[in-house]
This record gives C-alpha cells, structure tokens and sequence, in this order.
C-alpha cells in the first residue's frame, strides 16, 4: 500500500499537436455529461416516476461495482466470479454497525443496537471489504485463469451460505429474513431517508441519494483513472499480459495481485455499505452467484479495462432489462391482446441472448479500449499464432485450420 | 488471411519430438496402472482414517455411518457422470463449459414430461423408463450440439473471457425456456420401483439406489472402454493432446468436438434422470448448483482427466454426505446440515491450494 500514484505523465495519450483541441473537446464533453447527469433525476422526477430515480440510484451503485470488478478483472486480468461477495460484506457491515439488530445477540449494546455514523463505516467496510479480498487473494495467487474462476465462485457461495446461516448459535445475520430498520445515510442530524423542502421545492429522498451515489461514482471514476495511469496500473496491466515477464521486470506479482484484489473489494464494500442504506433493508438473497455474473456480464459487455466502456456496459445492463420489465407486460397485451411471456422471463430471457450474442460479434465488449481493439485488428490480419493467448489448446486449434487451409491451398 | 503457399510451417510441427509419434502409430493406451496406484494409495488411507476415526470420534453407531456412505455414493456416482460432461470438454477445448448444468436439467425436464405422458397412456413402467431415458439422452445430445455449434465454436479463436460469458448467457437462456415450457413450480417424480429399502448391516438402500449406483459405474466403465480401446477414442485423446496435429493426421476435429459436447449431454442427460428420480423433484433451477458441483468434482480430481472426474465425483459425493451428516455432532450443534453446500467448495479450495491440479491431474507448468 505504500506504492506513490504518481500518474505517468510522460505517455500522454495525444499526440502534441492536437493537445489543444482534443483537451478543449474533452472539456466540452466532460461538461455536458455533467450537466446530463446533474439534470437526469430533475427530468425523471419530472414526469413523476419514482421507480425510474430508484433505478437511476441502483444503477450509480452498480457503476461503482463494476468499476471495482474492473480493476480485478479488466486491469490486472484475474477473473473473479465472486465479487459480490465484497459488496455483500459491505452492506452487512453497514446493516449491522446502524440498525437495532445486534440488540438482540448482545443485549450489553442496549436496547437500540449500534447506530454508528457513516464516517466511521463506510471506511470500516471498505478496509473490511479488502481485508475480504486479501484473504481470498493470498491462497490464490498461484492459480491460473479457470480454477482461480472457480475458487472465486466457490469463495462467493461460502459467503453467502455463511450469511444464510450465521442466526445460531449467535444471531449475526439473522438468516434467510435478512436485517430491517438499517440507517439512512446521515450527515449529522440531516438524513438522506427523508424528503428534503427548501422553499417550495421538495426533494425527495431517492434524488438526494442519486447525487450522493453520483458524486461518489465520479470519485471512483477519478480514482480508477488515475490508478489506471500510474505506476501500480501499468504493473496490473504488465501482470494481465504475462506475469512471468513482469516478474522478471521486477514487479512483485505477490503484492501487486494482492493489491487489485484489495481495492477491487474495498470499492465493493462501499457501495455495498450504500446499498444497504438505500434499501434499509438487506437478505443474502442480493448476493447470489448470479449478481456476481451479472456484474462480470456488466464489465465483459461494456469492455474489460476500458473505464467509459465499462460504465456503458453496466447503464445498458441494469437500464434495458428494467424498461423491458415495465414495458414488455402492456406491449404484449397491446400487441397481442394478452400477455404471453411474463416480462421477468422475457427479461432475463434477453439478457443472455444479449450476452451470446455480442459475444459473436463483439468478443471485446461493446468499447474496448483503442489499445485493446488494435490488438484484435492485428489479430484479424495476421497469423492467430501470434495470439498470446493463455489457451494452449485454442492456438494449437487455430495453427491446425491455418495449416490445413494451407495445405489445401 | 492465408499464408502465401511457400511460407514454411512452424517448425515445432516438423521437428516433433520422435516420442510424440503420428496418430496411425498411436498405440492403444493402456491404463497405466502403477502410476494410478501411486496416487490412489494416499487417498484410499486418507479415506480409511476417516472410516475408522469418524464413528469413534463421534460416537455414533455405525448404521447410520454406513446410511451416510450410502447417500454419499449415491450422490457421488450422479456427480461423476456430470463431472465427465465437464472434464470431457475441459480437455479438448480448454474450456468450462457453463451450460452443462442446465443440460443435465433439460434431461430431467424431457424425462420427466415422456414419463408422465406414458404413465397417463398406460404404458408399462420400464418401457415409459426406458423411453424417457432414451428420449431424455438424445435430447441433450441435440441440445448439446447445438450448443457447441452457436455458443462455443465462433468463439474458439476470441478473449479468453468470451467463451465463458457466451456460457453463462446460454445457461440463463435455457434456464428461462425451461421454465416458460415447464413452469416455476417444483415438480413432482414419479416413484418408478418398488421404494421399500433394503437393510444391509442397518443402512437402508432402495431399489433405486442401487440401480444408479450400478447403472453409473457401467457407464463410467463403457466411457472408459470408448475413449481407449476405439477409434473415436483414440481421435479424442489426440485432440486433447495436440489439435494440430490431430488434424495433420487426418483427424477431423470438429466433428470430434461435437461429438465429445454430444456424449457428455448424454451422460448429463442421464444423470440428470438419475438425480430427479432420486429426489423425486424436477425444477428449472436444478443444473446450477448441481452444474458447480460436479466442476468442483472434475476440479478436485484434476480437470480433463476422465479418471480423476470419476474419483472426484464419488469422493465429493462421500465428503458431501459425510460431512452434513456429522458436523452437527462435531461441532456440538453450531453448524448443522444447512452447511452443506460449504464443504464441496471449501475442498475445492484446499485441493487448489495444496494441488493445484488436481488430485490425479499431471502437473502444469505455467508457460511463459
């Protein structure tokens, strides 16, 4: 942890030249996103659809998720299938750190249980959240891509079923019923759970959280930029490539692997900590396998390690299937007069036809990185020897039909 | 792109070592039986001590012991014939074929419908088992090679990643058909024999029990026979040990491909059948959990070595039933049998961690 994020300024992106301009562009672009995004929850609210604001709020955490998984999964290449894992750890130190629950295992807190304030817990279930994360890493540093998928998997359902069952002999997580009455988020005496009125406009509660969750997500935004360019994002990246050679450049793989698994989670752990305020309300059955796919669906759709494409991933993947969920029901019934695929199926029905779908036609998500869509055009040209892939078998597969053509030629 | 004709090969590819010979000089692989022993002593004492220490420590008796060795292999043999659908694939492709859990559901599913339509039409038991069996193995194998054909084989040449996600949307598609076809409720499986237990030694086995038992190890026995003693094997092992050369040698690799996806959905297909008859429930969500589990199961016995899912299944079976049927005793009530989905995984991390490849699996060396 004691490793500088001194950005790396002497490979700046554009060419000198063009510097002015690009930079007056990224400017005017970054300005009307802002805008975009300040102005959203007003227009949403606008047309009187709370559901929508929720979503936009669910969506703004699920950025922060997916930006978390990206720095595992899309800069340092470790595929990890159960990240939720740390977003669960964070709600339920938040649920257990500012609710009445733990009044009842340990009558000592009285009757009220903990009520701490969110300065002290968001951090405290970040660090937890990355201890999580060391403790995953640390046993499995020397496996390779399929099987340290499968340990994650498995890290990820031990957790869950931990949380499921932790009611006895001590009543920790209260089981399948989850934990109720968890704190807003407070700063100082103002909550964040009530509808705010200035003058003569009132601002619900959900919008006050949509600008929470969103000045938080640019910090992460800014934070994974940042750590992309400096010296530890370079060396995730040089482990992504090849961990021997970046070991043999020097890089101590140990602590740098270490490293991406414990902010990847600790990232996690806060916006699992804001969820839980959110909601006031958490069960393990949020944190299953299959949110943890989606999450990794999130971050593969929009493309691994490319920040922008990460967060077009993850606002169509949480977007389109809840429009699908409330416009799929009256279009049938409009369409066809009565409703012949209930919606959830429909929806989640599209959802892995999305995913095989771009798949086939977009392997490296739908905005790689420019780096990463060279690479792949070169790809398309040359031999698929040249592929550094980390499948034997798959560049062998390729050498074959290349060599048959051949020989057929 | 092609190649200009004249560019020379790969030189790999002409130099082979000479102790790499053609596929024609191939020779029929025997089991290696001293190496086979070798790994399997360590395991066969290991189980021992627990045989021995496990009904002491706990002083409980020994017929619900042997009930729990029972329910274990039971359950093992189902995981091992889905662990082979898994291990088969992991072999040739290199690949973790996510979707084989729902496979293995869609064969419950078929079974379960042809059953209930011939029970309805009076058709005697064993040829309504018999055909929905049947029927619930080619099935799958449509849907297997379906499945290899729009899923997997475009991908063969893209991110690692992609495959996997490709996967994972083929499962939720499945998942969803399934559950539009079907329904979301739990179904029930007919009873198909006679359900009074036998008592042997005090642990109780059903008529069912023992033909799943049985009926898996001559399974298990005939994939073993396939896969060494004849010619689709022996394509098979060359695949796995190096596709170009296969190919050079004549050997058609994707059909070989679809038809490893086709055999695996096949012995999913059966277990799949195997485990709802045994539980006497069919559901759309079914594959998943027992999808992971029997990975763990090829994981645990070194993945892509058929042996090693065999072994892996029925010792993840044996773990399973053991360890939710004592952990209460152990520890003194805390934990009980709700922890059992814990302990495939929790072995799954250990194996990893102390053997990384697996129990029988050959060392790999991390290439450069």
């Amino acid at each position: 942890m004691m490793l500088s994020f001194t950005p790396d300024t002497s490979s700046a992106r554009s060419p000198a030249h063009s510097s002015a301009h690009s930079r007056r562009n990224a400017i005017l672009g970054s300005a009307l996103l802002a805008l975009a995004v300040l102005v959203l929850p007003i227009l949403i609210s606008a047309s009187g659809s709370m559901t929508w604001l929720r979503i936009a709020d669910i969506a703004l955490l699920y950025i922060m998720l997916a930006l978390g998984l990206n720095i595992v999964v899309g800069f340092a290449g470790l595929l990890d299938l159960g990240y939720i894992a740390f977003f669960a750890v964070g709600a339920y130190v938040w649920a257990l750190l500012s609710s009445p629950h733990l009044a009842q295992a340990f009558p000592a807190l009285g009757p009220e249980g903990l009520h701490w304030p969110m300065w002290v817990i968001l951090p405290l279930g970040a660090c937890i959240a990355g201890l999580f994360g060391v403790l995953l890493g640390a046993p499995t540093l020397r496996l390779r891509g399929d099987y340290l998928a499968i340990v994650t998997l498995g890290f990820g359902e031990i957790v869950r079923i931990f949380m499921n069952n932790l009611n006895q002999p001590i009543n920790l997580t209260n089981g399948p019923q989850g934990i109720t009455r968890i704190n807003p988020v407070m700063f100082g005496q103002f909550s964040f759970g009530k509808s705010v009125t200035f003058g003569s406009i009132t601002v619900p509660s959900l919008m006050l959280y949509y600008y929470l969750f969103a000045a938080l997500a640019v910090l992460i935004v800014v934070a994974s930029i940042r750590l992309q360019d400096s010296r530890i994002g370079r060396a995730w990246e040089a482990i992504r490539e090849d961990e021997i050679a970046a070991r043999a450049i020097g890089i101590n793989t140990r602590n740098i692997k270490l490293l991406a698994f414990a902010m990847g989670a600790s990232f996690g752990g806060v916006a699992g900590g804001l969820f839980a305020s959110l909601q006031g309300f958490i069960s393990p059955e949020s944190f299953g396998l299959m949110d943890s796919i989606c999450v990794l669906c999130m971050v593969v759709l929009g493309g691994m390690g490319h920040i922008p494409g990460v967060i077009l991933g993850t606002l169509l993947l949480t977007g389109l299937p809840e429009a699908l969920r409330h416009w799929a029901g009256p279009a049938q019934q409009a369409l066809l007069g009565k409703v012949v695929i209930d919606p959830e199926a429909l929806r989640m029905l599209l959802f892995g036809v999305a995913l095989v779908l771009v798949m086939q036609f977009r392997p490296a998500g739908l905005w790689p990185s420019s780096t990463r869509q060279r690479e792949l055009e070169e790809l398309a040209d040359t031999l698929p020897d040249d592929e550094n892939d980390n499948d034997d078998d798959d560049d062998d597969d390729d050498e074959a039909s290349q060599r048959s053509k051949e020989v057929r030629s | 792109m092609c190649r200009p004709y004249a560019t020379p090969l790969h030189p790999p590819l002409l130099y082979q070592k000479p102790d790499k010979p053609g596929i024609n000089a191939l020779p029929v692989k025997r089991p290696n039986v001293v190496k086979l022993r070798e790994q399997l002593i360590p395991l066969i004492i290991d189980l021992a001590v627990v045989l021995v220490f496990l009904p002491n420590a706990t002083n409980s008796r020994m017929d619900i012991f042997l009930q729990q060795i029972v329910n274990g292999l039971v359950l093992g043999s189902i995981y091992a014939l889905v662990a082979l659908g898994y291990t088969m694939v992991y072999g040739l492709l290199g690949l973790i074929n996510f979707a084989h859990g729902e496979v293995v559901m869609v064969g419950a599913m078929v079974a379960l419908s042809v059953i209930n339509f011939g029970l309805a039409n009076g058709w005697p038991l064993p040829l309504a088992v018999l055909l929905a069996t049947a029927s619930a193995m080619l099935c799958c194998m449509a849907l297997g090679w379906l499945i290899e054909r729009v899923g997997y084989r475009p991908l063969r040449h893209a991110p690692r990643l992609a495959p996997l996600i490709s996967a994972i949307g083929i499962s939720i598609i499945l998942q969803q058909l399934m559950m539009l076809i079907w329904g979301s409720t739990y179904r029930p499986f007919p009873a198909l024999f006679n359900s009074e237990p036998h008592v042997v030694l005090g642990a109780s086995i059903t008529d069912l029990q023992i033909l799943i038992i049985v009926l898996a190890a001559a399974t298990m026995g005939g994939l073993m026979l396939l896969v060494q003693r004849t010619r689709f094997g022996r394509a098979m092992r060359a695949t796995a040990e190096n596709p170009a050369i296969a190919t050079l040698m004549g050997v058609n690799t994707n059909r070989v491909i679809a038809l490893t996806f086709m055999l695996g959905s096949a012995l999913g297909a059966l277990a799949g059948v195997m485990v709802s008859a045994n539980y006497a429930i069919a559901h759309f969500s079914m594959g998943f959990m027992l999808g992971l589990k029997a990975f763990t199961a090829a994981v645990l016995g070194g993945i892509g070595n058929l042996a090693g899912a065999v072994v892996g299944g029925l010792l993840l079976g044996l773990i399973e039933a053991l360890c939710s049927g004592y952990i209460s005793d152990l520890t003194g009530g805390m934990f009980g049998s709700n922890y059992r989905d814990v302990f495939a995984f929790l072995v799954l991390i250990l194996v990893l961690i102390f053997r990384p490849s697996g129990l029988m699996g050959e060392k790999v060396a991390e290439r450069a």
